[in-house]
């Protein structure tokens, strides 16, 4: 597969709400980005931001009741996923978007052998016969590095580390060749070592086979080599997109310089305390009316609480969500040259 | 990677389990017994008739005769008031009543992780309307339910398609009338294990693996009957043991009283039921009965038990 410069999935205005007993959440409140063939994003925010909500809202996996997609857009490859019957939508899932799960220790089930699984996906979707899939199969654990992928093909999941089933689930991802990837998560349930291992693999086969990512993670260290292009999100809205390169070095978001500085440094002083941003996520079901981070903001004016904060345009690839967004960016410009 | 992997042969969940039962005592006990038991019923009758010459009815030839003989050597359960004797028409009773618990069973098997598993997995309005029919049949006493089916459709209002199996059986009047007992019994033991079944899919249901099922394009059907019944199927296993039992309890309770298996077929609570006219004077002709069905539910008592303990993880012994 080529690398064409062509967007592959374009989201506008996505709102994905949840009726609750204590009323409407907003999960997803206004989304809106574009993903180009071959391209890899960064969705970074953190818990209950709605980062995992707007993948499932793609892939059409939000359970209704009590979720609703209520509003927006969601064109993939030309074809308005919204408006797909469920028998079209599933023809889409597994074959041309596919999804990584956060938890390798439960996203296999437990009682069907490696082998079934990834047999599954191909007799499903590419009507491949039993002897067809099964052969597939060991040449996908070959591709993603299981050793001994002949004989591994017959074990059951209790059988792998942690590590391993996540390359399975790549392996099962990854089976019908998809355009798209969405990795939910897919290293927060590993140690480092595998951690650098699964990101190098996806890294990889990303470049293979020409396939979009979009990496969603709460780890800024995760999405800095992987990515492009990163959207933070808080309270189920973009905060600031930008060029990952442009987001780590002069972010115009007080947020995104909050999770900046939260990341411990190993060179932090002994004793001292680590950076935090204080206080809490915020109640998407009752939010101020003013920004929604106004409330643990440092930077916070009497602007802030009262009306909602503009998306500002700092230059062709970079927007901010924030009523003083060009001053941010322009202090983060001062420090980024006074660290080089 | 390493180059040299040595591949390792795992224990599997199910030879764990066996390992785990096979240290059970009382339920090895069981599992000995209902072999045993098995095997008895479905060669014994053949075996007896041959070696000593009874008639198809198990009477012993012309001029040997004896009407309520006691237990002896020729008759290690004597005979009943026809001459008949009972050891065989224990065993022959015997298939009967296993067959009625085994058949249940597998009916209410099928009805009930069916529905459970759907009613659990869709969830919401549909599991709500599904529960609540359960809930209505469950208020209704079963042996109410029972014996109205069998008064309603047995004798001559027989279905035609419960005949034509009955007559592909080589059986008439009596064996439709069994096969009718089959089904009643079925429909109303389905619902505990629904239940069973649909609290084991809600708790799973929730899982990572079915939404990893469900992103990669898996229709619900698949999902529900490929990805979620085999994860519950030790709770129903278990409760498919304990059903055995009480189903054949059933079915004793209606032949004793007259409803169930009628002659010239004979189930264990119909020969009972014969017995129990005589037991001021012939007293082994309930008690060989009796004892044998006593003894074949606590052993189905005691495998269920036991297949219960060794499948569940909660009590895992190393």
């Amino acid at each position: 597969m080529s690398i064409q410069n062509g967007t592959i999935l374009s989201v506008t205005n996505l709102k994905t709400y949840f009726q609750t007993e204590d009323g409407v959440v907003k999960a997803v409140d206004g989304i809106t980005f574009e993903l180009k063939r071959g391209e890899t994003l960064g969705i970074v925010g953190e818990s209950g931001s709605g980062k995992s909500v707007t993948n499932l809202s793609i892939m059409r996996l939000i359970p209704e009741p009590p979720g609703k997609i209520v509003d927006g857009d969601i064109i993939f490859d030309g074809i308005d996923v919204r408006k797909l019957s469920i028998d079209e939508i599933r023809k889409i899932r597994g074959k041309r978007i596919a999804m990584i799960f956060q938890d390798p220790m439960t996203s296999l089930n437990p009682f069907l052998k490696i082998s079934t699984q990834l047999m599954e996906v191909t007799q499903l979707h590419l009507k491949h016969s039993k002897k067809e899939a099964y052969q597939h199969a060991i040449k996908m654990l070959e591709v993603v590095g299981i050793p001994d992928a002949e004989n591994r093909v017959n074990s059951y999941p209790h059988e792998f580390s942690g590590g391993m089933r996540q390359r399975v689930m790549i392996a099962m991802a990854l089976s019908c060749e998809p355009e798209l990837l969405i990795a939910d998560e897919p290293t927060t349930a590993l140690d480092v070592t595998i951690q650098a291992q699964i990101l190098e693999l996806i890294k990889n086969l990303k470049e293979k086979l020409g396939t979009s990512v979009i990496l969603i993670t709460h780890d800024l260290g995760v999405v800095a080599g992987m990515t492009e292009k990163i959207i933070v999100m808080y309270a189920g809205k973009v905060f600031e997109i930008a060029p990952t390169a442009e987001l780590f070095a002069t972010s115009a978001n007080p947020y995104t310089k909050g999770l900046l500085k939260s990341v411990p440094d190993p060179a932090h002083e002994q004793g001292t305390e680590l950076y935090q941003i204080p206080g809490l996520p915020p109640d998407v079901s009752n939010l101020p009316p003013g920004c929604p981070f106004s409330p643990r903001c440092e930077k916070v004016q009497d602007i802030c609480t009262r009306e909602y904060p503009p998306f500002v345009q700092i230059n062709e690839n970079h927007f901010s969500l924030c009523h003083f967004a060009k001053e941010v960016y322009t202090e983060s410009l001062g420090e980024s040259r006074v660290s080089l | 990677m390493a180059e040299n992997v040595e591949t390792v042969k795992g224990t599997s969940l199910w030879r764990d389990a066996w390992r785990r039962l096979l240290k059970n005592k009382l339920a090895v006990f069981g599992l000995i017994v209902m072999c045993v038991m098995v095997i008895a019923v479905t060669i014994g009758p053949a075996i007896i008739r041959w070696t000593t010459g009874f008639t198809f009815d198990y009477i012993p030839p012309e001029g040997e005769l004896i009407k309520s003989f006691p237990p002896s050597l020729k008759h290690p359960m004597g005979t009943d008031d026809s001459g008949r004797d009972i050891l065989a028409r224990v065993l022959q009773g015997g298939r009967i009543s296993l067959m009625v618990g085994v058949i249940s069973t597998i009916v209410s098997l099928i009805v009930g992780v069916s529905y459970g598993a759907t009613a659990g997995y869709l969830g919401g309005k549909i599991d709500n309307f599904m529960m609540r029919v359960v809930d209505i049949i469950y208020a209704i006493p079963y042996i109410l339910i029972v014996i109205v089916l069998l008064s309603v459709f047995g004798g001559p209002n027989t279905p035609e398609w419960i005949q034509t199996i009955a007559n592909f059986f080589g059986g008439g009047q009596g064996l439709s009338q069994i096969i009718l007992l089959f089904f009643a019994l079925g429909l109303v033991s389905w619902l505990t294990m629904a239940r069973v079944v649909r609290g084991q899919i809600l708790s799973l249901k929730n899982q990572e693996f079915v939404m990893a099922a469900r992103a990669t394009g898996v229709s619900t059907t698949s999902i529900i009957f490929r990805h979620l019944v085999p994860n519950a199927l030790g709770p129903v296993i278990v409760y498919a043991t304990l059903t055995i039992p009480s189903v054949m309890l059933s079915e004793a309770f209606l032949s004793f009283l007259g409803i169930g298996v009628q002659a010239p077929f004979a189930s264990w609570g119909s020969l009972a039921a014969d017995g129990i006219k005589n037991i001021s004077v012939f007293p082994w002709q309930l008690i060989f009965p009796g004892v044998t069905m006593a003894l074949t539910l606590f052993s189905l008592n005691f495998l269920g038990d036991g297949l219960r303990d060794a499948l569940d993880p909660q009590t895992r012994k190393f």
